[in-house]
């Protein structure tokens, strides 16, 4: 198998410790792997991608353009700015709820990702998440990473098992929130069914 | 034992499985992960230091080298001019244990000031220099660094770019690390000290030895040719090669050339490799330095070879290279039509910009809104440094006037001072850049008369680069806690008359303290002290309080915190973010904000 497995979004959202246990996961599964994140003055708020390329047929660390078979975007308009790296035939996993820039409540543009989201239905396959309604039962933002690894696997398209990605997660988060961790996992798996059966017939290419 | 590591931690492992002795450095991005690699497996036997900065890292190194260990020092390009005074010296004298100076290059640049390129260094100082093209070379070749550095007695340079510094890949390494042997220091002082007589012997036998190196590099692993056809070639390095290589996707009617020793420049291999080749393209990243070396070749051996790259425009001659960026350098370099897709995005709605800001919660937004407040009215001059304070210059703070190396705050603020007396200057550093390179500042500001008001904003870590502890913390890489070197008591005995601690989130009493430091002579100190917010436990949240809150948005138009944002038409507190700093309560003029929620 080959994937290449694009993760984005905005720094303090958590894509980071996505994108290890995908790797980790893959790893498990006896795939090589190779991936690459944004580290340094980006993590402060600003646009961070996380690549992650499973198969032997990986040279550069990062995807070329068109080459993602799956784009996770942690935020409506990163998956925008990234789409570019998502092959046509791909799936895009995406966070409807923005989060939206400091320079935004400066100079109000009216930004909050629906444009995006609107436009985004006329290109690719995308399944939608609304991330503020999905992390309401948690109380918290912190555990949308884990309900995104959720819709991904269980969308079908990561072309991993829920299992695997399961066990990484075991290993990845602290004891205390384990259970709660699992939840959001099977969150994902629930929404991603959900999102599934809603797409069937209205396919968009 | 099969790790799945990030190209830091390869050259970590790698080091380690050479058998490193000592290992010293100080964080900068992309370079970090190396030590806090090493810190987290078992490393028994082997001395590990963040030093207070590069130049003391490197010279605590060459002399566990002198001693006959294994060390490698590690830090970000710009690190290296730090330590560009003791390694121009050791480069001279040499090494009896190998020594590899890890210096990331940061091409973009990502996460640094400049786009300087560590090879011009090697070439500079006359030392071998390895270019790694992934983590998995990187676990390899910084072996082999070890090896050539013992078996010609030099320092070495090892140079990763981001790119390989922040990937991942599976490596296999030994269970357990066996530190290598060593005779200790052997007193020889025609050996160990530097002299105009000596530096002028070495200098002729180091000259002739990097003719051999040049020839040993010729046969070395990670300098490869493939593909087998002739007429064209693309040389490339680091990775770039691996950007290359995606895009030609084993063709062979090509051929690719990658050097990773650019220097000393193995001149015998690139004249083989380039047999039957007309034209060359030189795909590499930072300065054109093989494509020169490729001229120079050309030239001396009088090849009929037409060489394109950097210095013809087919290669942009800065930020990094990119496999869409090789994919259009190499089609129109072998002449063929793009394959690649229209884009069908050219109607995609505007983009939201995010430029990186302070965080939420972050204690240096309070010390520069106090110091913004104090001022209003005055003419002032506020000098930045490097660290996440640099993000005060964001709107709406807009609190940093000038930026330019560590420790560089302290001192431009008192050529400002001098040159404009009637403007009163403050010099921003943190807590870290102030122990890296801040006192000897001070002590320049005392000695000179320098009228300034010196900021320190203590956040009780190395906040951007990952929290690295430092000379201030009373924690060091042995695990073991040591006295904490007080920033006001070095302050005190280089003769600051006048220090202030206040907490910046006490904004009455900082603001108070900048007036008061703001009148009179010398140099005037102020300490805000207020751990990072990554590392001190939040104390409950804020909350607005909707009957109070007037609406006026002062708190968003004045200190710009990510946690304010503005939900249907009202300011609100997002509770993710909010760290209940409460810097907003004091900027509320209707005392709309609910603390301790």
């Amino acid at each position: 198998m080959n994937k290449d497995i694009l993760i984005c979004g905005v720094g303090g959202q958590g894509t980071v410790l996505a994108s290890r246990i995908i790797a980790a996961a893959a790893m498990d599964e006896g795939y090589p792997v190779h991936s690459a994140e944004t580290i340094g003055m980006a993590q402060r708020g600003g646009s961070v991608t996380s690549h992650v390329r499973i198969g032997g047929e990986a040279y550069s660390p990062l995807i070329p353009p068109g080459g993602a078979d799956m784009l996770l975007a942690f935020e409506p308009g990163e998956a925008v700015r990234n789409l570019g790296r998502l092959r046509r035939d791909g799936t895009a996993v995406v966070n409807t709820t923005a989060v939206k820039p400091v320079t935004e409540n400066l100079r109000q543009t009216g930004y909050d990702g629906s444009e995006m989201t609107a436009w985004l239905k006329g290109k690719r396959t995308c399944l939608f998440v609304n991330g503020e309604e999905a992390c309401a039962p948690f109380g918290s933002a912190k555990f949308f990473n884990i309900i995104m690894l959720g819709v991904a696997a269980g969308s079908g398209h990561l072309g991993l098992k829920k299992e695997t990605l399961l066990k990484q997660i075991e290993k990845c988060v602290p004891a205390r929130f384990l259970d709660v961790n699992i939840r959001a996992f099977r969150a994902g798996i629930e929404i991603a069914g959900q999102e599934g059966a809603a797409l069937k017939g209205e396919k968009t290419i | 034992m099969r790790q799945y590591v990030m190209g830091n931690g390869a050259i970590a492992l790698g080091a380690l499985s050479a058998g490193v002795r000592l290992v010293a450095g100080y964080p900068g991005t992309p370079s970090s992960e190396i030590i806090e690699t090493i810190s987290k497996v078992p490393h028994e036997g082997v001395w590990l230091e963040w030093s207070v900065n590069e130049k003391a890292a490197l010279e605590v190194a060459a002399a566990a080298a002198y001693s006959g260990a294994r060390a490698m020092v590690t830090m970000k390009q710009m690190g290296l001019n730090v330590a560009s005074d003791p390694l121009m010296s050791v480069a001279y004298i040499g090494v009896k244990g190998g020594m590899v100076i890890v210096s990331a290059d940061d091409p973009g640049p990502i996460s640094s000031q400049t786009e300087q390129d560590t090879r011009r260094f090697a070439d500079f100082c006359r030392i071998p220099v390895f270019d790694p093209a992934s983590p998995e070379e990187g676990y390899e070749m910084i072996r082999e660094a070890f090896e050539y550095s013992e078996k010609y007695g030099t320092p070495v340079l090892f140079r990763p770019t981001t790119r390989v510094c922040h990937a991942y890949a599976a490596i296999e390494t030994p269970e357990t690390f066996t530190p290598k042997a060593y005779d200790g220091f052997e007193r020889d002082p025609a050996r160990w000290v530097i002299f105009p007589r000596l530096s002028y012997l070495n200098h002729g036998k180091i000259e002739k030895r990097n003719e051999e190196i040049a020839r040993d590099f010729s046969s070395f692993r990670f300098n490869t040719v493939e593909g087998k056809a002739a007429g064209k070639a693309v040389v490339t390095s680091g990775v770039s090669y691996a950007y290359v290589r995606e895009c030609l996707k084993g063709q062979e009617d090509v051929r690719l050339i990658r050097i990773a020793t650019a220097f000393p420049f193995p001149e015998e291999f690139m004249l083989k490799a380039l047999e039957g080749v007309r034209e060359v393209l030189c795909v590499e990243e930072l300065s054109p330095y093989i494509e020169e070396q490729v001229l120079k070749t050309a030239g001396k051996h009088r090849l009929d070879l037409r060489v394109s790259g950097k210095l013809d425009g087919s290669v942009p001659q800065n930020g990094e290279n990119s496999v869409e960026g090789c994919a259009g350098i190499l089609e129109r370099f072998l002449g063929r039509e793009s394959e690649r897709e229209q884009t069908d995005l050219n109607d995609a709605p505007a983009l939201p910009v995010r430029p990186p800001v302070l965080c939420a919660g972050c204690p240096h937004r309070a010390s520069f809104y106090a110091v913004k407040q104090a001022m209003k009215g005055r003419k002032a001059v506020f000098c930045g440094d490097i660290g996440c304070y640099t993000l005060g210059n964001a709107m709406p703070l807009d609190m940093v006037d000038t930026c330019l190396c560590m420790g560089a705050g302290i001192t431009m603020a008192q050529g400002l001072s001098h040159m404009n007396p009637d403007t009163v200057c403050f010099a921003f550093t943190g807590d870290s850049t102030f122990f890296a390179s801040g006192i000897t500042g001070v002590v320049n500001a005392v000695y000179n008369e320098a009228d300034i008001v010196l900021c320190v904003l203590d956040n009780s870590t190395t906040a951007m680069t990952g929290h690295q502890p430092h000379p201030g913390t009373g924690r060091n890489m042995t695990g073991h806690s040591v006295e904490k070197i007080s920033i006001e008591k070095v302050l005190e005995v280089i003769g600051v008359k006048k220090i202030l601690t206040v907490d910046p989130l006490n904004q009455a009493e900082s603001v108070g303290a900048v007036r008061e430091c703001a009148e009179g002579k010398g140099v005037r100190a102020i300490v805000f002290r207020s751990p990072c917010i990554a590392l001190a436990k939040p104390e409950g949240k804020c909350a607005v309080d909707a009957g109070k809150c007037v609406n006026c948005r002062k708190c968003i138009r004045e200190i710009g915190c990510p946690a304010l944002t503005i939900s249907a038409g009202r300011v609100s507190i997002d509770r993710n973010l909010c760290t209940g700093c409460g810097l907003c309560g004091s900027v509320c003029p209707t005392g709309a904000v609910v603390s301790g929620q």
